[in-house]
Formats: structure tokens, C-alpha cells, sequence
């Protein structure tokens, strides 16, 4: 199963129409959207506006790749559960976001093993394409050693 | 020796998220969480706050209000945060209790500290970004991150 989430501050209706349209050219594979409150309804996929905590994780849970906007917790948290995910970030540009911090976010994570990160339609739709390929990243639980150390013996100073 | 109080704050999804993973250190001491969401890892100490960012006049006041009880209740010898407008508030008042503060700026700012955390750093003891490229002798320093 495909989990798209585009998060529950702001819709992002060129993504998940992007997205609708490959579920239209691919009813075999199943997609489910976490889509906020956007005006593009989706015909060909299951979806949703909000998720509460616990739905959020059971759909995420079932999911073997993750589409996500360029939000922190979306990339970070697929790659701790080892899940595939692609990045389509907002563009402020269109009046996706405040400011185009999503495409730095992007910048910073796509050398990152497990997210794939597709700036325009076309790299999308490719990525996805080529799905049975990609492979989830494995970050661990934890933080780093070092920021541990460091951050305990600070405390303890 | 008692164990030291620590209050850990964050707002919720990925500030939250790298909070908890410093939950190694966490865990030795007697923590305390402080969040607009509730997350599984934070234990039964956990205290909800209002959902406040930098447009909203009214509610960064309620979160205010909220966090300087948190402060006078909780008496937290160290305050950590990643942010956002919890955290700052939280290292404010907590260096105005003499607390330990430490910020850690979330790993989302690459190429410049977030807005909250510049301001954190006149509060924060121990004033961490995750960037190397972003620290500096006068600004934040570099000290590991939470990948």
C-alpha cells in the first residue's frame, strides 16, 4: 500500500492530483491520502482531510512506501520505520507555503539512504515508476552518540 | 544523589519527533514532557499545551500562561527544547528560574537557525544547532544531531 500525506496545515492539490492520476493509471496498487483540507478531490485513490494519531499510524504502518510532502516528521519518521519515501516538496512559489523552506529541507535530505526526493511531476511520476526499487533507510532510534554525550555531560556539568 | 528534573519541550510532529530521540539521555533523569500533542515514549509525566505559532497574538499568550505554570509547578533544574514556539518560551522562563537551558534547533534549518531559534539563543546555557556550516564562536554550536 501507498500512504500519501501532504500534513493538516495546508492542502496541497498539485500533489495529490498528481498522485490520483497514477492511481488512475494503476488500479492494482492500492493508495490511501492523508490530504488536509484541499479542493481537489480525489477519484481514483481512498483518502481523507485529518487523521488522528492513531489512524495516522496504522495506515502508515500498512504502507511499503511513503509519499510526503517535505515535512520533517513525514521524512524522519519513514526513515526510522524504514519505509521508502518520496519528497515532493511545497513550492512557495505557487503559494504552497510561507517561504520555500521545504526546498531546503529537500536540499539536506536527498543524500540521506532511503528518501527520494522529486522536485517536478515528471521526477515524480519516474520515481514511481521504478517503486519496486527503492528501499527504506535505517536511521535507528536514537540520536547520535555524540549529540547524547555531549547533551548528558552538559546536563551533569 | 537525586536525580535532576528535566522538562523537555516540543511542538508536535518533527520537533517532537527529534526531541524523543534523545530519549537515552532522557531516561536517566527525572523528565517531565511538555507538548501540543502526545506521543508514545513521553511516559505519564506529560503536560498538554496550546497549539501556538509566531501569527497567533492570542494563543502565543495562553502558551505563555501555560508554560510559566508549567515553570512555578514543575521547578525543572534543566530545560530542553527543539523548538518552536513552546521551546522558546520554555528557555526564556526557564533561564528566568535559573534553570539549565539547552536548545537544539531542528535539523529542518540548514541554512539558517529557525526564527525561534535565534531568539532562544540569548536564554539557552548550552545553544546547539545541527549544522555544522551554521555554528559559530558568537552563535550556535556544533555538537552532533539527531540522525
Amino acid at each position: 500500500m501507498i500512504f500519501l500525506t501532504v500534513g493538516t496545515q495546508l492542502p496541497f492539490d498539485r500533489f495529490v492530483e498528481i498522485v490520483d492520476d497514477f492511481a488512475a493509471n494503476h488500479p492494482e496498487i492500492e493508495i490511501f491520502g492523508q490530504i488536509g483540507e484541499g479542493s481537489y478531490q480525489p477519484k481514483h485513490m481512498k483518502y481523507c482531510a485529518f487523521l488522528d494519531e492513531q489512524s495516522y499510524k496504522a495506515q502508515f504502518d500498512k504502507a511499503s512506501l511513503v509519499l510526503a510532502h517535505a515535512a520533517m516528521g513525514s521524512i524522519i519518521t519513514s526513515l526510522i520505520e524504514s519505509k521508502p519515501v518520496i519528497v515532493f516538496p511545497r513550492r512557495a512559489s505557487l503559494g504552497e507555503h510561507r517561504n520555500e523552506h521545504q526546498l531546503a529541507t529537500c536540499k539536506n535530505f536527498e543524500t540521506l539512504d532511503g528518501c527520494y526526493v522529486a522536485y517536478e511531476k515528471d521526477q515524480l511520476l519516474s520515481t514511481l515508476s521504478d517503486m519496486a526499487h527503492l528501499h527504506g533507510g535505517s536511521l535507528g532510534l536514537y540520536a547520535n552518540q555524540e549529540l547524547l554525550n555531549n547533551i548528558e555531560n552538559f546536563i551533569l556539568a | 544523589m537525586k536525580k535532576k528534573k528535566l522538562l523537555a519541550v516540543a511542538s508536535q510532529g518533527g520537533h517532537l519527533i527529534q526531541l524523543l530521540r534523545l530519549k537515552p539521555v532522557l531516561d536517566r533523569f527525572d523528565t517531565s514532557y511538555v507538548s501540543n500533542q502526545y506521543r508514545e515514549g513521553m511516559g505519564k509525566d506529560f503536560s498538554l499545551v496550546t497549539d501556538a505559532n509566531g501569527d497567533e497574538k492570542f494563543k502565543l499568550i495562553i502558551l505563555f500562561l501555560q508554560m510559566s505554570w508549567l515553570m512555578i509547578t514543575k521547578r525543572p533544574d534543566v530545560v530542553i527544547s527543539s523548538g518552536a514556539a513552546p521551546g522558546f518560551f520554555a528557555v526564556m522562563l526557564g533561564k528566568l528560574i535559573g534553570a539549565k537551558t539547552i536548545w537544539i534547533d531542528s535539523i529542518a534549518n540548514a541554512e539558517e537557525l529557525s526564527l525561534s531559534g535565534k531568539k532562544a539563543g540569548a536564554f539557552a546555557d548550552l545553544w546547539l544547532t545541527q549544522w555544522p556550516n551554521l555554528a559559530s564562536p558568537t552563535g550556535p554550536k556544533y555538537q552532533g544531531r539527531v540522525l
